[in-house]
């Protein structure tokens, strides 16, 4: 080819330049449309495209005792969850976690149940995973897509089974639950009380949950930090005080009957507050972290001893012989009688009322007695003679005035009102006839229809140790809250009740039903009950509630003890009654815990036991003032 | 800087060769800076570095080669890269980020692409048979011959299948056409089968644009011989008809990216992810980017290929619209300057060298650049100088070295 005229490569070059021109200013406008003119919302999609919205779940309130001691607080613990995605691929994560978690192929196909059945929520694989699992999960996060690690606070009570009813559990709030009002505000996963007090506090110890954000990449892999950023913190639920004596608990705990269905309620007599509230069998709440499985929670439900029943506020027993003194303090509330009287009839083992033959508990009799003596021995035939004075009406009137047909107003979620009438119309409601006057027989020993809870008896031997009146017991210390209310008050002046006092004073007295149970270093009164259940095969329940302080002073704490077919009120409930207010009063007072505690012990163990009251209670201090207790 | 004056031959040319290079590197380094590391991407850095020594190795031989050689060597260099091609066919493997393609020959621990040497061959080649005219192409049957020699290797490459490539091999074609004085109505008309072939998606459109075809083959009767004239109407009456089965004969992820380029939004998930993303990526990056190495759509991966083919979109998202101009800056400088060298040199060879490189070159920046905003469609075509790819860096470098050497000749 010849040389190329110097215009015409000029000509093409310039062509040329300009296509140049073209494609590159094309370019440059395209991407400034792009990176100026709509970078913003481009920038908002590269947001979305890596960013995972996560809850940041806030650690509950801590629970504290009466002595501020820790009941429940929470501690770390890594949850594994998967992103939202595709059922197959969600089941392919499932299989790659598999081995490192080590659950079974009933849970996986559980989990991916639970996936196709919510798709647009995380999966939670493991709420509490090992730590070792966790750490391999790190390590291979780059080969496992959508799988995401969280730290959760994980619930941790430290009363184990002692607290367990008290305390309820926690655990991942339900489908039905997010629909019921007052859980507007909650969102799925959250972990919410389920029962007891958790439940009772919820809005008290749930706190808020935080947002926070996590960097994923292409294929869902979580990059960075699984902690992610905290766009919103979380924060704490508020601290609960409670009442409680976490050691109480754990002593009561440990020597109440393995094998035996019962319950144990401490109150402080001064204000009602709850000591102890104690239910067995109970069940561990730590169990119920992070997800129970099923296989526990159906023995915790078939169990025919039914671990998960919490007798102390819902159980329901005929009150017997410990009744008796709510008999008493009506009487002497209506003056039918005088705490020195004798009744006309002494008691020679059975009391006829028309055509009706009673017997008393002991069919050689017990005597002539006075208030106090019939309280110590727990005469029937003294209380009939004092039922009729009473007539069946006013005691039907006065028992409910005194709540023994409601609930105490205990601060659970859960609580039965007391079986008591509320007229005579019940026996006509309840058995289809008029009630015969004869009724007040039963009813003034503690039976007929007649089924209270160990809280609702307690309750009522606080107004004893007190003024005649009863607070509401009550779990919780809130702050700011005023004095529990009193509903109701016996009535009774000050020599009454100590009558009353003398009474079941004389019970842990030489001679009385508990005087097995007495203790060295407290005044400790009360009243034993043997309830029939309705069978005449089935064995006896077992009652003791009683009063405990120092001596000559007012009663600090009322005890009641319930145990299941325990036969006898005297051996076999009064004892725990004692060792338990013995326990309380000894950390109250700074004495050793460690030493034998009841004159049952003392002889048992041929340890001599110089201060049992074989005639009585031990002589006052010559100037008046109270005994100095060592 | 004597030194660089003499070993560049042309400073202009090597010196921007040798930014754009260092940008190319420092933004592979940036592309395998992932949350979660990749082996494929993460040292890649190092192995270009290394690709590139190669490569300035390479400049300074070719820069000392006789301009004569160069010429003496173009048809046999032409003929060896359409046989390195075919065997290729038969024993390539693919490679890297185009796994899917046959596009590498392995011999014993290298592995270069036949296809990237091929481009260079091309354009010696075309330059060697349009040199060797007297004259410009006058008619239409003189453009057969420079037709079917880039037609061959083409062909070639297309059944890899690497459309990206073929594309380029179309630009040297049309390049070299055009600098050897072809009258844009022949250039059009030789196009018109693919302009047909586009059309015919739509049979309204296709018989508008087939009816002006033949308005403009009668207004021109007196410079076409009446079967160059049937030739280009058989020609497009073929493009618009068997369109159809061309389209089915194309891999589905062809197809697909054709289709996703029109509604990337039909398929978000799968092949319109690519562009989606990388969109997104450049979108995101703003006026001045998310900063080096801090591109958070790389780093997570969203990126496709982000070391190869779509290393712009990590430019667009790590340093921004600024950081965009500059890359075009530098491009049309160094297109310029082959433009300039071009319009200097006296010699028809050497001139049509530097202009079919500035062809090829053209249309892989455009193609490229293009591709990752959604301006052409997705093909697997790399960037010059600054993709990741040992034998596309020393096939361009060598682009470099001959168009100074041959502009310095003349000079």
């Amino acid at each position: 080819m010849r040389t190329v005229h110097p215009n015409l490569r000029r000509g093409r070059a310039r062509v040329a330049l300009l296509l140049l021109g073209l494609v590159m200013g094309l370019l440059a406008v395209v991407f400034f449309r792009a990176q100026v003119v709509r970078g913003s919302a481009w920038a908002l999609q590269s947001e979305s495209n890596r960013l995972r919205v996560l809850p940041l779940p806030s650690p509950r309130g801590t629970i504290f005792d009466r002595y501020g001691n820790v009941i429940a607080d929470n501690v770390p613990s890594y949850s594994v969850s998967l992103f939202p995605a595709p059922l197959d691929s969600i089941e392919s994560g499932l299989r790659r976690i598999q081995p490192i978690l080590g659950f079974g192929e009933e849970r996986f196909n559980r989990l991916v149940e639970q996936a196709s059945a919510d798709r647009r929520q995380p999966l939670l694989v493991d709420a509490d995973a090992e730590y070792e699992a966790v750490a391999a999960l790190e390590e291979l996060r780059g080969e496992l897509p959508g799988v995401f690690l969280e730290m959760r606070p994980k619930r941790r009570y430290m009363g184990g089974a002692a607290l367990g009813h008290v305390m309820g559990y926690v655990g991942e709030i339900s489908g039905d639950e997010l629909e019921r009002p007052g859980f507007e505000e909650y969102e799925p996963r959250m972990i919410i009380g389920k029962d007891g007090l958790e439940r009772q506090y919820e809005d008290l110890l749930q706190g808020s949950q935080g947002v926070r954000y996590v960097e994923v990449d292409a294929v869902g892999r979580v990059v960075g930090s699984f902690e992610g950023q905290a766009a919103a913190p979380a924060l704490p639920g508020d601290d609960l005080h409670l009442n409680l004596d976490l050691a109480l608990m754990e002593y009561i705990h440990q020597i109440f009957p393995d094998s035996l269905q019962g319950a144990v309620v401490a109150l402080d007599v001064d204000d009602g507050g709850i000591l102890a509230l104690y239910s067995a069998p109970s069940f561990d709440p730590n169990r119920f972290v992070g997800g129970i499985d099923s296989q526990l929670w159906t023995f915790l439900n078939q169990d025919p001893t039914r671990p998960l029943f919490n007798r102390a506020v819902v159980g329901r027993y005929p009150p017997a012989s410990t009744w008796k003194v709510a008999t008493a303090a009506i009487g002497l509330e209506m003056g039918v009688v005088d705490s020195g009287e004798f009744m006309p009839q002494a008691c020679n083992g059975s009391f006829r009322y028309g055509n009706v033959v009673r017997r008393c508990w002991d069919s050689s009799g017990h005597g002539h007695l006075d208030l106090a003596g019939a309280l110590a021995n727990s005469c029937n035939v003294y209380f009939y003679q004092l039922g009729l004075r009473i007539g069946l009406e006013r005691l039907v009137e006065r028992g409910t005035r005194f709540g023994f047909s409601e609930p105490c107003g205990v601060d659970l979620p859960a609580e039965s009102s007391g079986i008591f009438p509320g007229s005579l119309d019940f026996w006509q409601d309840r058995f289809g006839y008029r009630a015969n006057e004869n009724e007040v027989l039963s009813l003034a020993i503690g039976q007929g229809p007649n089924d209270q809870t160990p809280l609702k008896m307690a309750q009522f031997y606080v107004a004893l140790g007190r003024d005649g009146t009863a607070p509401a017991p009550r779990l919780a210390r809130l702050r700011g809250e005023e004095e529990p209310e009193i509903e109701w008050s016996l009535g009774l002046g000050p020599e009454s009740l100590d009558a009353l006092r003398e009474g079941l004073r004389e019970v842990t007295a030489a001679g009385g039903t508990a005087f097995m149970s007495s203790l060295e270093h407290w005044d400790f009164i009360g009243k034993t009950g043997t309830a029939q259940q309705g069978l005449e095969q089935d064995r006896s329940h077992a009652w003791f509630v009683g009063l405990a302080g120092p001596w000559f002073e007012e009663p600090e704490i009322v005890i009641a003890v319930i145990v299941e077919e325990g036969e006898s009120g005297s051996a076999m409930a009064a004892p725990i009654a004692a060792k338990a207010a013995d326990y309380h009063l000894r950390r109250k007072y700074g004495i050793p815990t460690d030493t034998i505690q009841t004159l049952r012990e003392h002889i048992n163990a041929g340890v001599s036991a110089p201060w049992a009251r074989w005639n009585g209670r031990p002589d006052p201090p010559a100037d008046g003032s109270a005994v100095e207790i060592e | 800087m004597s030194w660089f004056r003499r070993w560049a031959c042309d400073p202009t040319l090597a010196g921007v060769a040798i930014v754009l290079s260092i940008f190319g590197i420092g933004m592979i380094y940036s592309a395998g800076v992932l949350n979660v590391p990749s082996p494929v991407t993460e040292g890649a850095w190092l192995r270009q570095s290394a690709w590139l020594l190669v490569s300035l190795g390479a400049f300074t031989v070719a820069t000392r080669i006789k301009p004569g050689w160069i010429e003496w060597v173009a048809m046999p260099a032409y003929v060896g890269s359409v046989v390195l091609l075919a065997a290729t066919l038969v024993v390539g493997t693919g490679a890297g980020t185009a796994e899917g393609v046959q596009g590498w020959i392995e011999v014993g621990p290298l592995r270069f692409q036949p296809s990237e040497f091929a481009k260079l061959a091309a354009v010696l080649g075309l330059a060697r048979l349009l040199a060797a005219r007297d004259d410009s192409p006058e008619t239409l049957r003189d453009l057969l011959a420079p037709s079917i020699l880039i037609a061959i290797p083409l062909g070639l490459v297309v059944l890899q299948p690497d459309l990206g490539t073929a594309l380029a091999f179309v630009g040297v074609l049309f390049a070299g056409l055009f600098w050897a004085g072809t009258p844009p109505l022949f250039l059009f008309l030789l196009a018109s089968p693919g302009l047909a072939l586009l059309l015919s998606f739509s049979t309204l459109v296709w018989s508008l644009y087939f009816v002006g075809l033949v308005g403009v083959l009668y207004a021109w009767r007196y410079r076409l011989y009446l079967a160059e004239s049937a030739a280009v109407v058989l020609g497009n009456l073929a493009a618009g008809t068997i369109a159809t089965p061309l389209w089915g004969s194309l891999a589905e992820y062809q197809r697909n990216r054709l289709l996703v380029f029109l509604d990337p939004a039909m398929d978000p998930r799968g092949a319109g992810w690519n562009l989606i993303q990388s969109k997104v990526a450049i979108g995101s990056g703003g006026l001045l980017g998310k900063g080096f190495t801090e591109g958070t759509q790389k780093r997570l991966d969203f990126l496709p290929e982000q070391h190869t083919d779509f290393i712009f979109s990590v430019i667009g998202e790590e340093l921004g619209f600024v950081g965009v101009l500059l890359a075009i800056v530098l491009f049309s400088a160094l297109l310029y300057r082959l433009v300039h060298l071009a319009e200097k040199t006296t010699d028809p060879f050497a001139g049509l060298v530097l202009f079919g490189i500035f062809g090829t070159w053209l249309v892989h920046i455009f193609i490229n650049i293009g591709m990752t905003i959604g301006l052409v469609p997705i093909t697997g075509i790399p960037l010059p100088f600054v993709s990741y790819g040992g034998t596309f860096l020393v096939t361009c470098w060598t682009m470099v070295a001959l168009s100074a050497r041959l502009a310095q000749e003349e000079s």
